[in-house]
């Protein structure tokens, strides 16, 4: 890519999203889409994270409010079935953090580095409330 | 729904301005995203009229400034469908931004400015401030004369911008009240032919193609800004010369009315040359023919494509010509005027001896009389006899108070 030169693209800075006919992508799930390099799908904008969401699914009930409120479409759910995240478009923006109803919840921020298994490890209990 | 045709006359008395909206008319043109601004205003005006008589099947978009018109025009644009909008001015200063969204994302927009003054001070005349302020915008600039030309160079604006080799967008630019508001007798094509000059519009990378989704507007930054732009620039040097030059003979064809990028009268062995545009074009060529009588060999040159602007044909018509003014309609802000660059730019690497020298004239609709022209003339001569200039590289004509030359 880095030694495309100035006549070898489409004109006017214009981007497709797939290659070739798009057909029926309602109906085709994202990793089987034929997405072109250039597409959001394809770029990976990790790098603009410092904090990562780190999903445990001991505590998910699976009730689709994360991936309901995710703005970058980065919760993966196939079936109903929260099975983790996009971590190439994710940003960090804490909004699934914010909304899991679970106790404890099923989904921490923690710095860009935390390593994900010694989080798991050292998940919080269940807060009880006081009365 | 189907529109209606409308009988014209084979020579109607329209000014510049219905001239245009009458092009935009026979050309069919889809959106026509608009906000007025005198002097164009009748463009969009009459477009907006044609389309409540169901004479055009479009949209009229009607938007709350400049800005928006054009950012309206570049959207219908990248759908898929023909743009046209006119402005003049302040309302193309606000717009600028814009043109080079337009120019960049490769969109065949026409658009009408009937040139007019910046403020400040406010003044709604004509001048060719608005032409100048936009010339690297990228996008190809048409310059009409008179009437006629208006409504002709609207039909090839349109026929050289959507060439999917071309896709730039392009301007048609006419001299504000001049041309605008002076009614003349135009040649006119009856709607059939017209339309088939330019031909159904053909959409080139359009977002309403579902089976080809497209991102329109993207972001590059160093890693690709510069391919884009080198691109833009390449296609307008190489490509679109030769598409204006083929549409101007294809209108010829048809019409027998023929275009020249760079127009030239009585140059064939002229000494002394004058170069402008717009109206003051027809007032010398008037003036050109007098000075003729009384023994001077003089010429005119109108420049009739702006940008790309046709750096070798100047070369060309200018290269046995002894003394030449480059007449800007323009405040210069500083510098040379702009035509006086491009004209001293194009004969510095050659042969020619010519003795070039700048007016700044007729700012904010100031008349430039025969007489200013006479006395030009006169001067030129007195160069080409003396064999130098006699005068400052850059003066002002018809302007009040002392006498104004630099350089």
């Amino acid at each position: 890519m880095a030694t495309t030169g100035w006549d070898e693209f489409e004109i006017g800075a214009m981007l497709r999203t797939f290659e070739g006919e798009a057909g029926d992508i309602a109906g085709t799930l994202q990793e089987d889409r034929n997405y072109t390099e250039n597409s959001s799908f394809t770029a990976s904008v990790a790098d603009w994270r410092i904090e990562k969401p780190v999903f445990n699914k001991d505590f998910c009930i699976d009730c689709q409010f994360c991936w309901v409120y995710c703005p970058d479409i980065s919760i993966i759910s196939r079936d109903k079935k929260m099975i983790g995240i996009d971590m190439d478009h994710c940003k960090g923006c804490g909004i699934c953090v914010e909304v899991c109803p679970t106790n404890p919840k099923s989904l921490l921020m923690f710095p860009e580095l935390a390593d994900e298994e010694t989080e798991i490890a050292n998940w919080p209990a269940k807060e009880t409330k006081e009365k | 729904m189907a529109f209606d045709k409308m009988e014209l006359r084979d020579i109607e008395v329209w000014d510049g301005n219905f001239a245009a909206a009458q092009a935009l008319r026979q050309c069919q043109v889809d959106v026509v995203s608009a906000y007025p601004i005198t002097p164009s205003t009748p463009i969009v005006e009459g477009y907006a009229k044609f389309k409540s008589d169901n004479y055009v099947e479009g949209e009229f978009v009607m938007v709350e400034s400049e800005h928006a018109a054009m950012s309206g025009c570049i959207g219908a644009a990248a759908a898929g469908g023909r743009v046209a909008t006119a402005t003049s001015s302040q309302g193309l200063a606000l717009m600028s931004e814009t043109l080079y969204q337009a120019s960049g994302m490769r969109l065949p927009i026409v658009l009408n400015i009937v040139n007019r003054a910046l403020a400040a001070p406010l003044n709604v005349n004509g001048d060719h401030s608005d032409m100048y302020m936009v010339r690297d915008s990228g996008w190809i600039q048409f310059d009409a004369f008179c009437p006629q030309e208006a409504y002709d160079l609207n039909f090839i604006a349109f026929k050289v911008a959507e060439d999917h080799d071309v896709r730039t967008p392009a301007i048609v630019n006419q001299d504000g009240f001049m041309t605008s508001h002076t009614a003349q007798g135009v040649h006119t094509m009856d709607d059939d032919t017209a339309f088939g000059f330019v031909g159904e519009y053909k959409p080139m990378n359009d977002m309403l193609d579902f089976e080809h989704p497209v991102t329109h507007g993207v972001q590059t930054e160093e890693d690709w800004h510069f391919e884009h732009k080198a691109r833009q620039h390449n296609d307008m040097m190489t490509v679109v010369p030769a598409k204006i030059d083929a549409a101007f003979a294809e209108f010829e064809k048809l019409t027998g009315r023929k275009y020249n990028q760079v127009e030239q009268y009585d140059m064939d062995d002229a000494d002394v040359a004058v170069v402008c545009m717009g109206t003051s074009v027809e007032t010398a060529r008037e003036v050109a023919k007098e000075m003729r009588e009384k023994g001077i060999k003089a010429g005119v040159v109108g420049i009739r494509v702006f940008r790309p602007f046709p750096f070798m044909a100047i070369a060309d018509a200018l290269k046995d010509v002894k003394a030449v003014a480059a007449l800007d309609r323009s405040a210069p802000g500083g510098t040379a005027g702009a035509l006086f660059n491009e004209i001293a730019g194009s004969l510095f690497n050659t042969d020619s001896k010519m003795l070039l020298s700048g007016y700044i004239y007729g700012l904010g609709g100031r008349d430039l009389t025969k007489k200013h022209l006479v006395d030009l003339y006169t001067e030129l001569q007195a160069n080409a006899d003396a064999g130098k200039l006699l005068t400052k590289q850059q003066q002002y004509i018809g302007v009040r108070g002392p006498k104004l030359a630099y350089l």
